[in-house]
């Protein structure tokens, strides 16, 4: 009798462990992450899903300050204003057990300087890398870089022998199709491990109960269950019927539907992310238009009418159903460099544009293609359909074509559009990353997303100056004057800066993230 | 399979083909009088597809050209003026501020275009296919009959989709849109050309034995004269019967691939489009945009069916 109260004991303490440890994180958004390699892909979903198994140097947190992570601080060099040092975290280890030193450190950063790593522009500034012992590395730039730890937030950390030894050292070349070890297995110092991953499916992660901050963040989830739902009215129900409790792209029809929904909250957040059109102004002849032997967007009062024909408040209050802030740059408001002034510069004027258009010598017209994802912005389809709409009022026949995400952007880095929509976050804070990857002219290593064709060589100059220049004043009129031209070129289309929602069981404890990046170890689980 | 003996060579005709005919025809009218459901159907039928050919007539806007849209028309219940603009639509407007109403009708126009032409594509190629495995047998009958039933092992919204993305692949993208209409119709059709194929070669397996047919053979008629001149005005009747109840099921087919997102694009929207449009809406309270293009096709789709019902009843007893 005595022995059976024993064992009940036991068990009932062991189910209240297990009650308080089994807390699955049933999550799901439109799309899924394009790949795991940490070093391919500079996209949101996908840098989601490395930042909850890998782990860059810093972090951001919600506010945007940094949060020393696999650094634990970090300063410039006493000697060499050319040089940073960064003190490691010491009894880190990877998922498989191996010590993380500085040595991976030296390997991540060659690794992310790849031709096909797409985290080169964020680094391109960086000479060497060096170790100095097993736990402080020196970072050299080709001029004093201030800024150089705001481009480390999403560079994630491999171990090197898992890597060497998995032949995985190359970065996937993602457009080419090319899977390799890394894309579908992760080995890194994150609080969470993967279980399995089937790409589109699901992916499935546990908690790393051996994770070096196991004490010091909540880590209330013990598992995470991934699952990309794109279809907007299966995302809902799979919330209202408790299918799943953290859903990250809340459809904006639904949110009155979520947040009235017994159990249910919507959290909201102004987004570090701005959506636009891009447009391939550098091609003699654009191969999806109807016009022989002329690029009509070349011609500035083209883009310009373009962008006067879109209507941005209705797009904000019809499609986005407000939750949207019209924009005039393609900068954030967060960011370095945003003013108020340019990001209201963006007019809707169907006259004004027709007699552009008719300027340009296009008064007829023109068709042409417009390449959309259908399952990454929020709305971005309807967005893309409303612009169908807007631009056929000025004459332009748009055919649009609304494709997966991890089709439409490869046709971005490839060169295969003329007419793309886009959107950009910026995890530096800063206006130099937007000009290193949408405005520098596209070459192997920087203005990779630029699919514009715009390239001026003195603002290509500017541009790389940014990185060194020390004096912040100058720095920042060198900022505004690259914008200036931006604006003045229309050399991308700004439609909107978006508005997070996140929709969750009232169960789940997490603040929403202005850059989109839910980190699972903040959560807490009731 | 290919020499199947004919146990009854000489069915009961009493009557001569014209005398049949009339004799039919005044059978029909007589079944179609006394048949509350066929009457009904058949209205409802004529009804929709005459508002879909009369669309551009009756309908207010036209939902294809995009310089008439006002996004701010967006999501305008129906029968209630819209906050921005004050317009009032019958039946609301969709995210893109189109009028539903008008957008059913000529929605309706492509569903039925669809259905008309896929099934008409289908018979076509049934009966081709058909006479010549009925008429010729040996090796030619073998590989139609069983291409034929390697078809049927998969369910023809699968075929309809292989041969969907096959087209879409190989079509420029630039003349997808104007392309999608006539990929369904291809898609559809050949999906379905195998059961007008098998009661062709059926009827003709029974036909081509009998008395008028190797009558027409001594004389020295080629066998193509034979077969489209002698044997298949006899067999009409249940290709007919079929390609009733076939155009139902190409409209559902139609409706089901474009809900998938494989057929008629949203800027062309179908039927079966506008249901995926309104599906995503179905939370937020705007059901208008889902449930009239729904029940457009309820109509129509039942309509035609209890159609073709009928008219098998009628002209194939021996089905009921």
């Amino acid at each position: 009798m005595k022995k059976t109260s024993t064992i009940l004991a036991v068990a009932a303490l062991m189910s209240s462990t297990a009650v308080v440890n089994a807390e699955t994180l049933k999550w799901a958004r439109a799309g899924d992450a394009l790949t795991l390699d940490p070093h391919s892909q500079n996209e949101g979903p996908s840098h989601t899903m490395r930042h909850q198994m890998y782990e860059p140097l810093i972090i951001r947190d919600t506010s945007g300050a940094f949060v020393p992570t696999l650094a634990t601080d970090w300063a410039p060099s006493a000697d060499n204003p050319n040089v940073w040092v960064f003190n490691l975290r010491k009894g880190v280890k990877f998922h498989d057990g191996a010590d993380f030193t500085a040595e991976d450190v030296v390997f991540s950063f060659e690794r992310a300087k790849q031709p096909n790593s797409d985290m080169k522009e964020l680094i391109g500034s960086i000479t060497a890398v060096r170790a100095v012992d097993d736990h402080t590395v020196e970072i050299e730039t080709d001029g004093p870089n201030p800024i150089l730890p705001s481009n480390l937030t999403n560079l994630f950390m491999m171990d090197k022998d898992w890597t060497e030894a998995n032949n995985t050292v190359n970065v996937q070349d993602f457009e080419g199709g090319e899977i390799t070890f890394a894309t579908t297995n992760v080995n890194g110092t994150g609080a969470y491990r993967l279980v399995s991953r089937e790409p589109d499916v699901k992916t499935v992660m546990v908690r790393n109960e051996e994770y070096w901050g196991r004490n010091d963040f909540p880590m209330e989830v013990s598992e995470i269950v991934y699952t990309p739902i794109q279809n907007a009215a299966t995302r809902v129900a799979a919330l209202l019927s408790g299918e799943v409790n953290f859903l990250q792209d809340m459809p904006v029809q639904d949110l009155a539907r979520v947040d009235g929904a017994d159990g249910l909250v919507v959290k909201q957040a102004p987004q570090n992310r701005v959506i636009f059109f891009g447009m391939n102004q550098g091609a003699d002849d654009l191969e999806a238009d109807n016009i022989d032997g002329k690029n009509p967007l070349a011609d500035v009062r083209v883009r310009k009418a373009m962008s006067m024909a879109i209507n941005r408040d209705a797009i904000r209050q019809v499609v986005m159903r407000g939750q949207s802030q019209p924009a005039g740059m393609i900068a954030p408001p967060f960011v370095n460099g945003w003013t108020a002034d340019m990001d209201g510069e963006s007019s809707t004027d169907l006259e004004g544009a027709k007699a552009l258009m008719a300027e340009a010598g296009y008064g007829d017209g023109f068709s042409i293609r417009l390449d959309c994802p259908n399952d990454r912005y929020i709305n971005d389809e309807a967005i893309c359909q409303a612009a169908v709409g807007m631009l056929g009022q000025i004459g332009i026949t748009v055919n649009l074509d609304a494709i997966p995400k991890a089709q439409h952007f490869p046709k971005i880095t490839d060169g295969k559009t003329d007419f793309y929509m886009l959107g950009w976050g910026v995890p530096t804070y800063d206006s130099e990353y937007i000009f290193n990857f949408l405005v520098h002219g596209r070459e192997s290593d920087i203005g990779t997303w630029n699919g514009t064709g715009f390239n001026n060589a003195d603002l290509n100059a500017k541009i790389k100056s940014l990185a060194s220049n020390t004096d912040l004043d100058a720095r920042n009129a060198d900022i505004a004057s690259i914008w200036r031209m931006v604006q003045d070129e229309q050399l991308y289309i700004p439609i909107h800066h978006q508005v997070l929602n996140w929709g969750m069981s009232e169960s789940v404890g997490i603040e929403v993230d202005p850059e989109d990046q839910p980190r699972v170890k903040y959560f807490t689980m009731k | 399979m290919t020499d199947q003996p004919i146990s009854a060579p000489k069915e009961p005709q009493s009557v001569t083909p014209s005398r049949l005919r009339r004799a039919l025809d005044s059978d029909f009218y007589y079944a179609f009088r006394h048949s509350p459901v066929a009457m009904v159907s058949a209205a409802v039928s004529i009804l929709l597809i005459l508002s879909a050919v009369f669309a551009p007539l009756i309908a207010t806007t036209n939902p294809f050209d995009p310089t008439t849209l006002n996004l701010m028309n967006g999501f305008t219940p129906p029968m209630t003026p819209n906050a921005f603009t004050g317009e009032t639509f019958l039946m609301g407007t969709d995210d893109q501020g189109r009028d539903v109403f008008s957008t059913i009708l000529y929605g309706m126009r492509i569903s039925l275009f669809v259905g008309f032409a896929a099934v008409l594509f289908a018979v076509v190629l049934g009966i081709f296919l058909g006479l010549l495995a009925g008429y010729f047998g040996g090796w030619t009958d073998s590989v139609i009959m069983r291409a034929a039933d390697v078809q049927l092992t998969f369910p023809s919204i699968l075929v309809a989709m292989l041969i969907f993305g096959i087209a879409k692949g190989i079509t420029p993208v630039e003349h997808r849109d104007q392309m999608a209409i006539w990929v369904l119709i291809l898609a559809i059709g050949l999906s379905d050309w195998v059961q007008f194929a098998r009661v062709v070669r059926g009827a003709t397996l029974v036909e081509k034995n009998k008395d008028y047919v190797s009558a027409a053979r001594l004389i020295g008629r080629r066998p193509s004269a034979i077969m489209i001149r002698h044997i298949l005005p006899n067999i009409l009747s249940p290709v007919l019967v079929i390609a009733t109840i076939s155009l139902a099921l190409a409209i559902i087919a139609e409706a089901t691939l474009s809900f998938l997102g494989v057929g008629a694009p949203p800027t062309q929207p179908s039927l079966g489009t506008l249901i995926r449009i309104g599906q995503g809406y179905l939370f937020s309270g705007e059901w208008w945009i889902l449930f009239f293009p729904a029940c457009t096709l309820l109509a129509l789709a039942l309509s035609v069916n209890m159609l073709g019902d009928w008219l098998r009843d009628v002209l194939n007893p021996r089905l009921k």
